[in-house]
């Protein structure tokens, strides 16, 4: 946007009187464009703060570490002790599932891929991303009451559920960095007789490491958060399960969605142990441990580049 | 090149044979473990492929009961259909209510992400545009069951008082009549964070393609006099004109498949109905599942997922047209 610089102010002021409309029309843009950006802004700024005003008052060392087993009523006690464990198995269960398919399958659009095949993975994995997450959920449903019977409820499901959204985004991270590899090293290695497969692993995936682990991260950033699937693949439940195989789970984003969906406590007037507004205040703190470890994810994702780049490897 | 011995060819002479012979190969062959690895590379390729077939195939599978079933029977037996007399009957409204509420959504979002890419691409200071890129981005890392309940909590109350307004002075255009709610459990409410929710892509897409405009066409647009604005409508925004559409589509996608704002804000109601500003009229299909799923019977699980596969064949179809537009754009634009 380099506008020619006229050095006589006094003719643009000239230019400008000759056509006062056009000028109005473009200030008004900007300042409508300008608007765009700060209206967004609104709901970030809010979002944020009230979850953190809300949540920070039940965010502490009791919250974290005790389920919800045995707490009704108004109960001042209760948290998500039982979510995180099943947030993180489910999760970390589901990236074991859709890394090694998402990479291989990346690898393939990058060193492989060619013709019809790779036009059309290429096209579908574009189209998947925008599967919504409860058909997702729906299908692991479906995969599993054909295998093991209908009403099935546990972990694994989950983690298939949240796969079938994650390798996608895998898939296009991992490609976009395998395409950054620059070809000379495949080339140099070729030359020096190295097969093809040890080629794809030693130099390109080593050279592109750093950029996999960062979308990686991002990627499991981005299902963590998944409600619906869960909601309808796991169930709830309020004690621990530590069985990925068995049984109910409860998990942190279908935590905050039941207590808010628990609403208010009718207190009897006069009760001492009984908040009545106990399950909001849970949901915020929840959903601030729910922000906290998006960020964080965020934020490793980040630094894995800054810190695990080729060069820094040596 | 794993095959660096090659075959003796019946021309050869032992005595020849330090000399440079060029041999027949018209392509790269794969031995052993190399074979091996490209074969596991593409089976995973396929594998995404036949993960959407698949998808497709189970949810046929498991609705097939619904489908099957006749229209009375299953009005018996399945307690939430309410009047509907048969499966279309009931996916009517539901499909009704996911579109109104996703069209919704894209009014809104559609203008000010625009807003957001142009500031970003063309108005914001150069050091400053990826700091602010990256701000919209933190949009889309905020997970929906957060959105759900602020939206619940938060915005429904301070929005209710607009409303009001709303539908006192402008009641006479459909879309604000009705009779106004007293919670902001509304269609409105829940446009308004499923607009939040699809900004970051809408705004993702469209300035990569502000960004692509040829320089050229910019440059020569302002040394023909033309204001910023100007520059922008006869350069930018012609160019970018299909990348809008499919942005805007990608959009419509996400906003049609959410469902945790839309479960945790809406009171939901089973009718064709504009009333935006009244509670009790509308529900999406994402949500209804959600809230009916943990309580349904076989036979209502079966119909659920009849209408999660009306959900996944609208969504597909409106991913693949945007991913089509997108594709193409790449093969005949001037950009590259």
């Amino acid at each position: 946007m380099t506008a020619p610089t006229v050095d006589n102010s006094e003719l643009r002021t000239l230019l400008r009187q000759v056509d006062p409309r056009r000028h109005r029309t473009d200030r008004i843009m900007r300042v409508l464009i300008i608007g765009a950006f700060v209206i967004a802004m609104l709901p970030l700024v809010s979002v944020s703060w009230t979850v953190l005003v809300n949540g920070i008052e039940r965010f502490n060392m009791y919250f974290l570490t005790h389920s919800m087993r045995g707490v009704f009523g108004g109960m001042d006690a209760g948290g998500i002790y039982h979510a995180i464990i099943g947030t993180l198995e489910i999760t970390l269960f589901a990236t074991l599932i859709s890394v090694p398919i998402g990479l291989l399958a990346a690898i393939y659009l990058v060193e492989y891929g060619r013709g019809q095949l790779a036009r059309w993975v290429t096209f579908f994995v574009d189209v998947m991303t925008g599967i919504p997450s409860i058909v997702a959920g729906l299908f692991a449903y479906a995969l599993f009451a054909v295998i093991l019977g209908p009403g099935i409820r546990m972990g694994a499901v989950g983690s298939v559920a949240l796969s079938v959204l994650m390798i996608p985004v895998v898939v296009r991270s991992c490609e976009e960095m395998l395409r950054l590899v620059p070809n000379e090293l495949r080339e140099a290695a070729l030359a020096l007789g190295v097969p093809r497969w040890l080629v794809v692993i030693k130099v390109v995936l080593r050279t592109a490491i750093a950029g996999i682990g960062t979308g990686i991260t991002l990627a499991i950033a981005r299902v963590i958060g998944e409600t619906a699937p869960l909601l309808i693949t796991v169930g709830v439940i309020d004690s621990i399960n530590f069985n990925l195989f068995e049984g109910r789970m409860m998990t942190l984003p279908v935590y905050v969605y039941r207590q808010y969906s628990q609403g208010l406590v009718p207190c009897t007037p006069g009760a001492t142990d009984c908040i009545a507004t106990i399950n909001y205040d849970r949901a915020w703190a929840a959903a601030l441990t729910l922000i906290l470890i998006v960020m964080l994810l965020n934020l490793v994702g980040r630094l894995i580049t800054r810190f695990f780049a080729p060069k820094n490897l040596g | 090149m794993t095959s660096t011995q090659s075959p003796p060819t019946p021309t050869q002479s032992p005595t020849l044979a330090p000399a440079p012979v060029r041999r027949r190969r018209t392509r790269v062959v794969d031995r052993g473990a190399s074979r091996l690895f490209r074969w596991t590379a593409t089976a995973a390729g396929a594998l995404i492929l036949l993960v959407l077939v698949a998808v497709a195939a189970f949810l046929v599978l498991r609705a097939w009961p619904a489908l099957a079933t006749p229209a009375a029977e299953l009005t018996e037996k399945v307690s939430w259909m309410g009047d509907a007399t048969s499966l279309l009957d009931f996916v009517g409204p539901l499909i009704f209510g996911t579109i109104l509420a996703a069209a919704l959504a894209l009014v809104i979002a559609t203008p000010i992400a625009l807003g957001i890419a142009l500031f970003t691409s063309h108005y914001a200071p150069r050091r400053l545009a990826s700091g602010l890129g990256y701000l919209v981005d933190l949009l889309a890392a905020i997970p929906s069951v957060v959105y759900g309940l602020w939206g619940g909590l938060v915005l429904a109350p301070m929005v209710k008082p607009i409303w009001a307004w709303l539908n006192e002075y402008l009641g006479f255009i459909p879309l604000f009549g009705g009779t106004v709610s007293p919670t902001a459990r509304v269609l409105m409410t829940v446009g308004i964070v499923l607009a939040v929710m699809i900004l970051p892509i809408i705004t993702a897409v469209s300035r990569e393609v502000f960004l692509q405009t040829p320089r050229l066409h910019e440059e020569a647009a302002l040394a023909l006099g033309a204001t910023r604005w100007e520059m922008i409508r006869v350069a930018v925004l012609p160019f970018a004109r299909s990348g809008i559409v499919s942005a805007a589509m990608l959009g419509l996608g996400r906003a049609l498949g959410e469902t945790m704002a839309v479960l945790m804000i809406l009171s939901p109601g089973f009718l064709y109905s504009f009333h935006l500003l009244e509670a009790g009229q509308q529900q999406t299909i994402a949500a209804n599942i959600a809230a009916q799923f943990p309580e349904a019977n076989p036979l209502g699980v079966s119909a659920l997922i009849a209408t999660g596969l009306a959900l996944f064949v609208i969504t597909l179809i409106v991913n693949m047209a945007a991913r089509a537009i997108v594709a193409r754009r790449k093969d005949f634009s001037g950009a590259n």
